[in-house]
């Protein structure tokens, strides 16, 4: 019993950190009609210059603010230089250029901090709460990550329902033409799109970093139970992502606790290919389901 | 003279059995002028080519990118692998297994493949490519978890004498399973289940309207393209690596295939052959670069994973038919300006 209670609880923490990554692909998602298969690369990108940060000021959330920003920066930059001539042409030539940029990023990162993973400090105490006299497995640090992705989840809610800027957003996401005709510079909107996503994932790599270690190939496993939890939720919705990772996680950490941790890859792979197939539109589509 | 042609073009089976009749002699020659790097570096071009002709062919002819192509030759290298070490099966039969392996394999994975479209085939396959690998950890006693499985290398027959250079044998036996491949996969290209697989791509709706079945289709060539792999794979690990290793089937050598059929060119068996050349070579070019500049080792062992990101990059950006697409535009612009100049002549 306490073994399932302990894989519940991670399961939630690690489901966090798969919700932040598939916000981040919903969001380009929405944005652009591109699954951006680099999230991965860029992600480990700015937790790298978190960690040089943190380890040369001695300072967690200046390095956490400053992988945000990083974030921010490069997701507007890919998508004003290498996105923009991509939008709107065949599917597979975005994808080409993105795993192009995840592999330009994976090598860049390897000649400048090596292949080695690296650790990455926490931003909370490693050891589980107590009850009673067993500990749990649940930490105050698994503490942070859920509330900081909950709470990031409901600011994109307010900002994409209650603010002009949000409006805008999904203006251009759902009729860009319209979106157009009425003045909202559709191409800005969606550079918005993409740096807001690139920080949301900036966020995610910075709260699992701990646990994975730093390393070029570290965040592949996160890009892809990412994917699929952004596919669970039906890509195209904020509040889906977060319901389909944290779904995600639970299951992948009962499948590690009793199975073993080597098979969570295939697991994640079969769930992706068995939503597909039964509800292509995730778990959630109420509207007719879209031909995948 | 023109007879032949003639023949040649309307016989695809005698053009195809002429190429790789050509081909095989150019590159027998090749071999005996080589040295033991050279024809080692062949060999591998060899397996290299068996597999990007396979993702060529899927990709070019009925649309699909797979990004799972690193993993499937895993498991033709994995039954390769096993049965010559396990079971004592001789070469050319563990190879025949890999081929029907990874076939069997890429069955399901293609019947699921052709119910997915764009980016979601794209993620399902990557995730196969992460996930696939990691079994070896799953069950170490079997596949050796991290350190893999070693294949004693193979031997050349006596009659060659006992001098003969193994890495020669290695070459031969890789460019063989090569020109299997070339010769299956032209003679597929120019039938009508070639022309099927085109229809399909072009147009779905109007191809079932002919009566094609869509899902079908594009599952078989899934699992054409797998079992070509699955022979790549089986000739890495039985004859010119030696070992099957979970390291050397990770994302990176899915990356690596999609680099080497974008650089040649979707959908065109002679891209495939520039794409396998690139693969052997790059990182040879990058080395000597990098030990002219005294790079260090971080830069230089990860600078052929720039240049392909790059080049995938730029192509997609540029040129996006790549480097056959390239040549065959040219030949296409000389032919034009051939025909315009005969046309004034022809008129006067």
């Amino acid at each position: 019993m306490t073994k399932f209670i302990d894989l519940t609880l991670s399961g939630i923490s690690s489901g966090a950190v798969d919700a932040a990554v598939a916000l981040a692909l919903v969001l380009i998602w929405r944005a652009t009609r591109i699954v951006n298969f680099a999230q991965g690369a860029m992600l480990m990108i700015t937790t790298y210059i978190a960690s040089a940060i943190i380890s040369s000021t001695g300072s967690y959330v200046l390095g956490l603010l400053v992988a945000l920003a990083c974030g921010l920066v490069m997701g507007a930059v890919v998508e004003r230089i290498l996105v923009r001539p991509v939008e709107g042409a065949s599917p597979l030539n975005a994808v080409i250029l993105t795993l192009g940029l995840y592999t330009v990023l994976v090598a860049v990162a390897g000649m400048i901090w090596g292949n080695s993973p690296r650790s990455f400090p926490a931003a909370f105490s490693l050891r589980g709460y107590k009850v009673g006299s067993t500990r749990l497995l649940f930490t105050p640090n698994d503490t942070f990550i859920v509330l900081t992705v909950v709470g990031v989840a409901l600011l994109l809610g307010v900002m994409f329902r209650a603010t002009s800027l949000g409006l805008r957003m999904r203006a251009s996401a759902f009729a860009p033409e319209v979106a157009r005709l009425l003045g909202v510079r559709v191409g800005r909107m969606l550079t918005v799109g993409w740096a807001l996503a690139a920080a949301a994932g900036a966020l995610a790599g910075v709260l699992v970093a701990p646990s994975v270690f730093l390393g070029p190939n570290s965040f592949d496993a996160i890009l892809i139970s990412g994917f699929v939890a952004a596919v669970l939720g039906g890509l195209d919705s904020p509040p889906g992502a977060v319901v389909g990772g944290l779904l995600l996680g639970l299951a992948l950490s009962y499948v590690s606790g009793y199975e073993g941790s080597a098979l969570v890859p295939m697991a994640a792979l079969v769930i992706l290919v068995v939503v597909l197939m039964v509800r292509p539109g995730g778990l959630f589509s109420t509207q007719q389901e879209r031909r995948v | 003279m023109t007879a032949a042609v003639g023949l040649l073009r309307r016989h695809t089976l005698l053009r195809s059995l002429t190429i790789v009749a050509a081909v095989g002699l150019l590159l027998w020659l090749l071999t005996l002028g080589l040295s033991d790097y050279r024809n080692e570096q062949l060999a591998r071009g060899a397996y290299y080519f068996a597999a990007l002709a396979g993702l060529t062919v899927l990709a070019g002819l009925s649309g699909q990118i797979s990004l799972g192509h690193g993993a499937l030759m895993a498991v033709g290298a994995y039954t390769a692998a096993l049965l010559i070490g396990r079971e004592g099966w001789p070469v050319s039969l563990a190879l025949a297994a890999s081929v029907v392996t990874t076939g069997v394999v890429g069955i399901p994975v293609g019947i699921a493949a052709s119910r997915l479209r764009g980016p979601y085939l794209a993620g399902a396959t990557l995730a196969l490519a992460v996930g696939l690998p990691s079994l070896a950890d799953q069950y170490p006693s079997l596949l050796g978890g991290e350190n893999g499985l070693t294949v004693n290398p193979p031997i050349p027959p006596s009659w060659l004498g006992s001098s003969f250079s193994l890495s020669r044998w290695e070459a031969w036996v890789a460019v063989l399973g090569a020109l299997l491949v070339l010769f299956v996969l032209y003679n597929i290209l120019h039938s009508g289940s070639g022309r099927s697989l085109r229809a399909v791509r072009d147009d779905e709706i109007a191809a079932s309207l002919c009566g094609l079945r869509i899902s079908r289709t594009q599952a078989t060539a899934f699992v054409l393209s797998a079992a070509c792999a699955g022979l790549g794979g089986g000739l890495l690990a039985a004859v010119v690596e030696q070992l099957a290793a979970k390291g050397a089937f990770g994302i990176q050598l899915s990356l690596y295939l999609l680099a080497g059929v974008v650089i040649g060119g979707l959908g065109s068996l002679g891209g495939a052959f520039w794409g396998a050349a690139l693969l052997v070579l790059l990182p040879n070019w990058t080395n000597d670069l990098a030990s002219s500049f005294s790079l260090s080792t971080n830069v230089s062992n990860n600078l052929p994973l720039a240049i392909y990101g790059l080049i995938l990059i730029g192509l997609v950006l540029l040129w996006p038919s790549g480097i056959q697409g390239g040549i065959r535009a040219g030949r296409r612009s000389v032919s034009a300006r051939r025909a315009h100049r005969r046309t004034p002549s022809s008129a006067a």
